[in-house]
Parts: structure tokens; C-alpha cells; sequence
């Protein structure tokens, strides 16, 4: 037997990754269906001389990880749409602050406290405008649980690299599943770590003013220096400011930060694209369903691909309208009335093409859901 | 050896159906070399209310992991079966528990009605092993993986002062349908 063989749920791969990350601070507030991660993590963390803490609500557990991450800790919150409606405001304040932190959302069906224990990808938009003002953000899934692994460490590597919350967009079915998972030796992926200022104590230490390369070291907060942290714009001691030249630059970069680094950030899968000429879009648990469907169409000889994606924010426009090129048709499969369907179809010439294979009843997508609306794509009826 | 089994677990929520089916996979990964995906559907209850598992087992890779027809049905509840006996594979097994189950249609698959709730009380007494007894029942009759290899998933999953009752329960198991 392989040492490093396990038979876990997804939350479990969740919670491997992040350690393997070097998590070492968890505040939440238990719900179902993320309850596995605070779940494991209320028992590891403190193994490893880490925190675990559960808080009254979920914008507690918001600002207590903004708050430990600003003194250098890797932090993490889990949670599910209701929570995460709860975290908006201290997710935009996190955001402004430009504060490292990974926020695991386990979707179940909405809106409000909806269906807790099934399955559903509603909150793909909410990752992305669920907190007020201009900004970007960068929101992360996985159908399988290698892939849950991959993608958390990269959520914390991404968290750190962009000074940013990075949301981790779970579900019911990815995170209850138990499949088989090899967990990574140390050393196998690659880990980003804090970058702090090399500024020393009692010099003038500018927080909020990037270096070339856009990134902007960070001091420890409570440690060597002392300065501002502040939702309200601010210059680069992090002092308010409604100057409009620091109000432009600002928003400027906290969008730029991110747009400009769309290709270090995207990762997606592909299946039989070359040849495709009906493309599959997919993610999460609902791209499980589509590749069933493609992997059964190629052995008939079907020229079916599927692209998955794992980065859905910033929303990947050049890849998808790259693969999408020679498609005579473009289906989204996904739990939801249409959330990445819109993007695919501002990135998809002509978007006329690009058609949605959904299901929003808290049962979770089925191949022959899929493959009926191929049908009525290609005349065939159902 | 095998293609692909399909087993659904139903039940009500304590009796256990969704550990065996997380017992049952688990085996598979672990100790026959196996893939296995197991997923779950309850209601908000902690006891009570109707419960359903899910296990793929197979050689090859498991992309949709529910169960839509299953190979292999057990129903531990009268209401799980009269909600779940029609998605019965042709050909396949469907395995009730005859004090909790009163089959009322016969299916085009073997159809064994067991007295295994009665069994457990008699023998061991306690009804906190019933799912790992019928997990004894259907390996037995599936060959879907080996008693030791169940063992070794209890070694690790089951406090230590209920291993004992626990493997003699999957043993009586095993021998009700030799």
C-alpha cells in the first residue's frame, strides 16, 4: 500500500493543502456543507502549534484572519453562501487593505439559508461583486480531490504573491465526496512565503507603495514598524486620503494587481479540444458529469472536448475565446442560472453559439441532463 | 475482476448506512488496490429522516460519482425501499432487512429479504452493529472485497473497546449466507 494513499473528502483535501501551505491560523464558524474543515482543522492546527478558533459569526472569523494575517500568519476561514454573505464587508475591507487570506466557500443551493445539505454552484458571481466598489478578485475550484489539493496551495501562493483574498469556490458534492487522494511529499509543489520589507526598524517604511514588479512587502504588524491599516483610501504610509490622484492610483492597482497577471493566475484543464467541434465549458463538481459525458462520446467517435476551468476569477476571456475558436457550439454545464455562461459569452464569437446545460434543484447535474441538451442543440430533441 | 459495481445504501439516519458505505469504499482504495468514490444524501436531521449513500467501486477511473441504477440496492427502512426498490439494476441484488421491510413487488434481480436486525440482537445484543453486520451480508455475497481487508478499515475507524463486537459482528455476517 502507497504510504501516502488516502480515502478522504474533499474538505479533508481542503485541509491537507492548506497545512501543507503553511496554514497556521483558522478562524470560522461551522456550517454545513464546509462543517469538515473546521472540523479536521479544530484538531490539527493545534498538533502544529497552530490556532483554531470558533467564532460567533462568520464577519468575525472574516476579521480575525485579516487581523492574524496582518502579523504574518497564513490564515483561512471555510464557510458556505450564508457565511459568506456575512463576510462581504470585511472581504472588501480585506481586499483595500491588500491582507493575504483564503476563504473556502463549500456551495449548497441558495438564495438565503436555501438548501444546506445539496448541492449548487450559485455563488459564482457573488466571489466575484459580492462586496461593493471597483475591485478584482481571485476565485479558485477543483472537481476532484488532487485537484482540491493543487488548487488550495495555489489559493495560498496566490494570496500571498498578490497581497489578496482568494476565494476557493467548493461544493456540496466535491467537498462530502470521499475518492481516493496521494498526498504530496513536502517540497513537491511549490510554496510562495511571506514577502516582508527589508526596511529596517525605526526607517521610514512605506506599506502601500508597490515595488516595480507591483508587489509591495509587508512588516509584521505589532513587530518592527509602526503604520496605518485602513478601509478608507490611503497613501502609501496607509494614511486616509481622499486626494484624487492616491484615490486613482489606488484602484488603479488594486485592479491591475490582478488583471495584468490573468495568465499566472488562470489554470484550467482541457479534454479532446483539438478536434472538438462541440466544446463543453465546466468547473467544480458539474465538470465530473461533463467529462463522463465526453470520455463516453470519444468512444463513439464524437467530437466532444470539454475545458475546465479552475480559475474563474479574473475570468480567463483570452483562453476560453482561444479554445472556443473553431467550436460550432459552446455548452456551459454548470449549477447555476448562467453565472460563468455571461463571461463565456462575451469571450465567445459569435456568443450566439454558447448554450447552458444547468441544473438549479439542488440534485446534482447528471450526464443524461447534459447529453439531453445536447440533443436539442443538434435537432435531435430529447 | 470487476468492471464497475454500483451500490446504493439506504436507510434511516443512525443506522449507520452511510458509515458502512464509507467502510465498504474505503476497503476497496486501501487494501484491494481499487477506485471507489462514495457520496451521500440526507436531510438536515441528525437521527431520523431518510438517508442514502452512494458507492462506486471499479478498476478504472470514476468521473459522475451518484448512482442512478444501482447493482447492488440494500434497504434498511420500509420507506427507503418503497422509495428506491424500482431503481433496481436488472440483474442486480436487492438486499432488505425483513423486520424493518415488508417487500410488496417483486423486480427483475435476485431479491433477498435477510433476518439480520433479528440476527444481531440475538447474537450480540446490540443494535449499534447492525450496519457492519449487513457489511459481513454483502461482502459475502458480492465478493466485492475481502472480510480482512474490512478489518483493517475497523482497526482504524472504531474506538478500541467496540472493535471486538464489531468484527464478530461483520463474521456473523459473513456466515448467515454461507
Amino acid at each position: 500500500m502507497n504510504k501516502n494513499i488516502k480515502f478522504i473528502q474533499g474538505n479533508e483535501a481542503c485541509v491537507e493543502a492548506a497545512l501543507y501551505a503553511g496554514l497556521d491560523f483558522f478562524a470560522g464558524y461551522p456550517i454545513t456543507p464546509s462543517t469538515e474543515v473546521a472540523e479536521h482543522l479544530s484538531s490539527r492546527l493545534p498538533q502544529i502549534g497552530g490556532k483554531f478558533i470558533q467564532m460567533e459569526d462568520e464577519i468575525a472569523s472574516m476579521c480575525a484572519i485579516i487581523g492574524a494575517s496582518l502579523t504574518g500568519h497564513k490564515v483561512m476561514t471555510a464557510t458556505s453562501g450564508p457565511g459568506f454573505s456575512l463576510m462581504q464587508e470585511a472581504l472588501g475591507y480585506a481586499i483595500m487593505t491588500e491582507i493575504p487570506c483564503v476563504i473556502v466557500n463549500v456551495q449548497r443551493g441558495g438564495p438565503s439559508t436555501g438548501l444546506p445539505t445539496s448541492v449548487g454552484q450559485g455563488d459564482v458571481g457573488q466571489a466575484l461583486w459580492g462586496t461593493h466598489g471597483d475591485h478584482a478578485i481571485i476565485a479558485l475550484t477543483a472537481s476532484n480531490h488532487q485537484d482540491v489539493f493543487d488548487i488550495t496551495v495555489h489559493a495560498f501562493n496566490m494570496a500571498e504573491t498578490y497581497r489578496t483574498p482568494v476565494v476557493l469556490l467548493f461544493d456540496e458534492v466535491v467537498g462530502h465526496m470521499r475518492e481516493r487522494f496521494f498526498m504530496p511529499e513536502p517540497g513537491e509543489l511549490p510554496l510562495v512565503e511571506r514577502l516582508r520589507t527589508s526596511v529596517k526598524g525605526g526607517v521610514d517604511y512605506h506599506p502601500y507603495l508597490p515595488r516595480e514588479d507591483g508587489r509591495l512587502p509587508m512588516s509584521d504588524f505589532g513587530a518592527e514598524h509602526r503604520y496605518n491599516v485602513t478601509g478608507l483610501f490611503h497613501d502609501m504610509w496607509g494614511f486616509p486620503s481622499n486626494n484624487p490622484g492616491v484615490v486613482h492610483g489606488l484602484i488603479r492597482h488594486l485592479m491591475d494587481k490582478i488583471n495584468n497577471n490573468v495568465h499566472q493566475i488562470t489554470r484550467f484543464k482541457e479534454y479532446y479540444l483539438e478536434d472538438a467541434r462541440t466544446v463543453l465549458i465546466s468547473y467544480g463538481s458539474a465538470a465530473r458529469s461533463a467529462l463522463h459525458v465526453v470520455e463516453n462520446r470519444r468512444k463513439r467517435g464524437e467530437r466532444l472536448g470539454l475545458l475546465e476551468l479552475q480559475s474563474l476569477w479574473p475570468f480567463p476571456f483570452g483562453l476560453v475565446r482561444k479554445k472556443c475558436a473553431d467550436a460550432r457550439y459552446v455548452v456551459v454545464v454548470e449549477m447555476n442560472m448562467g453565472q460563468i455562461l455571461q463571461p463565456v459569452r462575451m469571450a465567445v464569437d459569435p456568443p450566439e453559439k454558447v448554450f447552458l446545460a444547468n441544473r438549479i434543484d439542488g440534485v446534482f447535474i447528471n450526464p443524461t441532463d447534459i447529453r439531453n441538451i445536447l440533443r436539442l442543440i443538434q435537432g435531435k430533441g430529447m | 475482476m470487476m468492471e464497475r459495481c454500483r451500490l446504493v445504501f439506504s436507510g434511516s439516519g443512525g443506522q449507520g448506512i452511510i458509515t458502512a458505505a464509507v467502510i465498504l469504499a474505503e476497503a476497496a482504495v486501501l487494501h484491494e488496490n481499487l477506485i471507489a468514490v462514495q457520496s451521500q444524501a440526507y436531510g438536515p436531521e441528525a437521527r431520523g429522516g431518510a438517508s442514502r449513500s452512494d458507492v462506486i467501486i471499479a478498476d478504472s477511473e470514476i468521473y459522475f460519482p451518484k448512482v442512478n441504477q444501482p447493482n447492488v440496492l440494500v434497504c434498511l427502512t420500509q420507506e427507503a425501499y418503497n422509495k428506491f426498490y424500482s431503481i433496481i439494476r436488472p440483474g442486480g441484488l436487492l438486499l432488505t432487512d425483513s423486520r424493518y421491510v415488508r417487500t410488496w413487488d417483486k423486480v427483475d434481480a435476485m431479491q433477498r429479504e435477510l433476518p439480520m436486525y433479528e440476527t444481531v440482537m440475538e447474537k450480540i445484543g446490540k443494535p449499534i452493529v447492525f450496519n457492519i453486520f449487513m457489511l459481513g451480508v454483502l461482502i459475502t455475497m458480492t465478493n466485492l472485497v475481502s472480510p480482512e481487508s474490512i478489518i483493517k478499515v475497523l482497526e482504524t475507524r472504531i474506538p478500541p473497546g467496540f472493535l471486538e463486537m464489531n468484527k464478530k459482528a461483520l463474521y456473523l455476517g459473513t456466515e448467515l449466507v454461507k
